[in-house]
């Protein structure tokens, strides 16, 4: 193709994105937007499978029946989210086996919030009400992201987060309505989480390479420091209604801005644990590895079966 | 493991009277552990109530490229349409 050609082409690309046209699977697309979206799509595929650990942590030990089945439903959800991601992912033109490739090599990225450790219970409190709340900030918007395949999917992802915000406040609530050990607990949690959830949303506007690029194909409609800002806003009721305490003093009403203020958020602590010297990033890809190598007989054991019930059908047919 | 597990299309129907739907795809070794694989992962809350699956190299695909040969003929028969037909407003029931 003349350059002339991939010109006009990307023209009429740009112009069905900004005609809130989806673009599927088969269509023509410019290399870099395939590239953006696998390594977008990925990451985030990523995130769901490594963001299990941390609470599958404590599903042996939740405080009761009614909380273990909701923690597993939720773990399970997120393996859910997983699967639904790679899918979309691997409409792009790379395989399954390639993304877990760069995911257990350490060449693609995943959420920094999982590389931090869950402490006590109330932990699963406030990742439920923190983590998966940023988590559907971050998401809601991608609902109706350009590529086809990717938005259909954060359709289905979103329908489900919204129960795992609410059981983790639930969890924060009972905390806080319980003894003083109890509260002091979840009040632990709170300032242990809220600034990697903060972080969570992404570097600052003026520190993101990506936006510009992004809005314009709608893999992302608000910056990130409107996300921040907007996570704030919503969460700070919240913790008052569980009569909690935020762990930044800087934080309070700007009645001119109709927002809050906050604090400065400790970036080098956030690039840090990018660069994978967070407390668990090793653990975490460990765990990760371990997992796939320990299942390959699993893997394996199912492929040989499928082969043989095939080769006996095959067998039976010709026998008649 | 030097085979890579199988793709497969996922389609389910909600409820009785109701065509199935696309709704994503999955990997799984063959069809009985694909419909296995489909139920934990496309309906666990009641999104079902019959799934088909299909392995994605059986099904035949038209390519972006023949759209306009395969769909434009369609757009210039706007007499199979019914408002192409000019009636008096005083004609009921039709
Ligand atoms: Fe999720
Ligand atoms: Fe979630």
């Amino acid at each position: 193709m003349s350059e002339a050609e991939i010109k006009s082409l990307e023209a009429q690309f740009d112009a069905k994105i900004a005609n809130d046209q989806k673009i599927e699977p088969k269509d023509w697309m410019p290399e870099k937007y395939r590239k953006t979206h696998i390594r977008q799509i990925s990451q985030h595929a990523h995130s769901e499978i490594v963001g299990m650990l941390p609470e599958g942590n404590w599903i042996t030990r939740a405080p009761s029946l009614r909380r273990k089945a909701a923690l597993l439903a939720k773990v399970q959800d997120e393996a859910g989210h997983g699967l639904y991601l790679y899918s979309a992912c691997e409409t792009l033109g790379i395989t399954r086996e390639e993304l877990y490739d760069q995911l257990h090599s350490g060449a693609a990225k995943y959420s920094s919030i999982f590389n931090y450790p869950t402490l006590t219970w109330a932990d699963m409190g406030a990742i439920g009400w923190l983590v998966d709340g940023a988590a559907i900030i971050n998401q809601v918007p991608l609902c109706s992201t350009s590529y086809g395949p990717y938005a259909r999917a954060m359709v289905r992802v979103c329908k489900e987060e919204s129960f795992h915000q609410r059981q983790g406040y639930e969890i924060m609530l009972s905390l806080c309505n319980g003894t003083d050990e109890q509260k002091e607990m979840a009040q632990d949690a709170l300032n242990r989480w809220w600034w990697p959830s903060l972080m969570m949303l992404g570097p600052e506007d003026k520190d993101s390479v990506h936006t510009e690029q992004s809005m314009k194909w709608k893999l992302k409609r608000k910056t990130n420091d409107e996300l921040r800002q907007q996570f704030i806003d919503q969460t700070v009721p919240q913790a008052d209604i569980l009569g909690l305490t935020i762990p930044d003093p800087d934080l309070k009403w700007n009645d001119e801005k109709g927002t809050y203020d906050f604090g400065a958020i400790n970036w080098d602590e956030f690039w840090q644990v990018v660069k994978g010297h967070g407390p668990l990033n090793k653990k975490r890809l460990d765990d990760r590895r371990n997992a796939w190598n320990e299942g390959k007989w699993v893997r394996d054991a199912a492929m040989a079966y499928a082969e043989k019930q095939a080769q006996r059908k095959t067998e039976a047919a010709t026998a008649v | 493991m030097s085979k890579e597990i199988p793709l497969w299309e996922v389609f389910i129907r909600s409820k009785n009277g109701l065509e199935h739907r696309h709704c994503g795809s999955l990997h799984a070794e063959d069809a009985e552990m694909a419909m296995n694989n489909a139920r934990d992962v496309y309906t666990r809350r009641n999104e079902g109530v019959s799934i088909w699956v299909v392995e994605s190299k059986n099904i035949t695909a038209s390519s972006p490229e023949h759209s306009s040969e395969l769909f434009e003929p369609a757009t210039d028969k706007v007499y199979r349409h019914p408002t192409f037909y000019e009636l008096p407003d005083e004609l009921k029931h039709m």
